[in-house]
């Protein structure tokens, strides 16, 4: 077991999950609340990365972001070098990898708030933020722990993204998925094996507790 | 209608079984061969008109991919070493090795750079205009090995390690340098001298002394169901047009035996 490369993703997962909260609350927000008639295609570009190759997001990110072009350019001369083989390039790559994956469930759960909750808070005085603060946000514990532990999940997972634009430095970008493919290319299938089971083991926990933060506890199924 | 439906299943069984018996070879190579080998493929189908299949990979991901069963035909290897292990577990046949030619290692900066390759060689890449140098990981691609061998040869390995960037392959740590990421890369000549990257860049040639021998072998598999054509094709490797096909790339046929 590569311990080095197993902290490494888990504080790749724990950055970038975080931060999708952050960043997924408002977008998440904007989309469960908004009667703009084009939101269908903010909905189709948030979700893009569950269906895009992961390869076609490296390609974008080692090139689009490289330092041949502006926007990469202007990224090396604020930090002094470029995002590829770097662990800010694996968190940016991650941010928009796992990017639906916190707000989707978040969209779900606010557009499932009672609509007469929201009147009511409004009609007492309420502005739509604080609203938002003492009503929805609570209202949605389960989408947030759903949102943060998929993210986490699938940025643990993540494989394509990181290959193309990681360069395989030890401590820096290779985390356990890329440390497997390593051992099971030079054939070390025990080694392989071991931190396999581990990801195993981490991911039907983090889907555990996903599950278990979304069950019903009164059961109303007409099985009954 | 259920004769058309009948037709129609007798016209895809035929084409399927014409696709079954043609005698179409799948080639297994280390990825420094990602730019020759189609080239003499070209050339072999031009003569022929036998078609080849290409896969490329590091050297020992594809032995690892041939011992776990992978259907290719013939092994072009970057490192005789692959090749003689296969040979030795009974996966490839020892009479039809060939060593074509010995891989030549370069480093390679695009036109672009400051650095001055010819005169300072490979301390060139002590200069700290190079934050990241691109090699293939050293744990399955002989050319990372040779780039390995050839830092410590100068004594610069300590100097540098910091800043390696590892490539899957040979032919993604040319890409690293090629796309402007990492500022200097140790390549194959191979892929200096190919289209996609020959105007792009300059290289300095690293001499042979720096690093182990890198003797490109190729080996037909003793699984392989089209032995004739796979040495048909090596036949065509052999011959005066396809080393002088491989020569374009900087792979030339080393002095000695074979």
């Amino acid at each position: 077991m590569n311990w080095q490369a197993f902290w490494l993703t888990v504080r790749l997962a724990a950055i970038v999950s975080t931060l999708l909260i952050a960043i997924g609350i408002p977008i998440a927000y904007w989309l469960a609340y908004s009667r703009w008639r084009w939101k269908f295609l903010v909905e189709a570009a948030v979700s893009l990365p569950i269906v895009l190759p992961p390869t076609v997001l490296g390609f974008y990110v080692l090139v689009a972001l490289g330092s041949r072009s502006p926007l990469g350019r202007w990224w090396a001369l604020y930090t002094g070098h470029t995002l590829a083989f770097t662990f800010e390039g694996l968190v940016i790559g991650s941010l928009l990898y796992s990017l639906p994956f916190s707000v989707q469930p978040l969209v779900s759960s606010f557009g499932a708030v009672e609509p007469t909750l929201l009147g009511a808070s409004a009609s007492l005085g309420h502005s739509p933020l604080q609203t938002f603060r003492r009503i929805v946000l609570p209202l949605s514990k389960a989408g947030l722990i759903t949102g943060f532990s998929l993210s986490f999940a699938h940025t643990l997972g993540e494989f394509g993204v990181v290959l193309m634009v990681g360069g395989n430095i030890p401590g820096v970008t290779r985390t356990l998925s890329i440390d497997i493919y390593d051992q099971v290319e030079a054939a070390n299938y025990s080694s392989a094996n071991r931190t396999a089971l581990v990801l195993l083991i981490i991911s039907f926990v983090v889907l555990s507790i996903v599950y278990g933060a979304n069950r019903r506890p009164w059961g109303v199924g007409p099985w009954r | 209608m259920a004769i058309r439906k009948l037709e129609l299943l007798a016209v895809i069984l035929l084409s399927i079984a014409r696709f079954a018996t043609a005698e179409e070879i799948t080639v297994a190579a280390a990825a420094d061969m990602s730019a020759a080998l189609p080239d003499l493929v070209a050339g072999y189908t031009t003569k022929t008109g036998e078609t080849v299949k290409l896969s490329f990979g590091a050297s020992g991901n594809l032995t690892n991919q041939i011992r776990n069963g992978a259907p290719f035909d013939i092994f072009f290897s970057a490192d005789e070493q692959y090749p003689e292990q296969l040979i030795s577990e009974g996966l490839a046949s020892k009479d039809t090795l060939y060593r074509y030619a010995v891989g030549r290692l370069v480093l390679w900066v695009p036109n672009d750079s400051p650095l001055d390759l010819s005169t300072s060689g490979i301390k060139a890449l002590l200069d700290p205009f190079v934050k990241k140098i691109s090699i293939a990981n050293p744990a399955t691609a002989p050319y990372g090995r040779a780039a390995e061998a050839t830092l410590r040869h100068y004594g610069i390995y300590d100097q540098v390690s910091s800043r390696l960037v590892l490539g899957e392959n040979i032919s993604q740590a040319a890409q690293f340098v090629e796309s402007g990421n990492a500022q200097a890369g140790l390549v194959a000549l191979s892929h200096a001298l190919a289209p996609a990257m020959k105007n792009k860049g300059r290289y300095w040639l690293v001499p042979l002394d720096a690093y182990p021998t890198l003797n490109q072998a190729a080996v037909v598999l003793s699984k392989s169901s089209h032995k004739e054509a796979a040495r048909k094709f090596l036949d065509f490797l052999r011959s005066p047009e396809g080393a002088s096909l491989l020569s374009n790339y900087g792979f030339s046929l080393p002095a000695g035996k074979n």
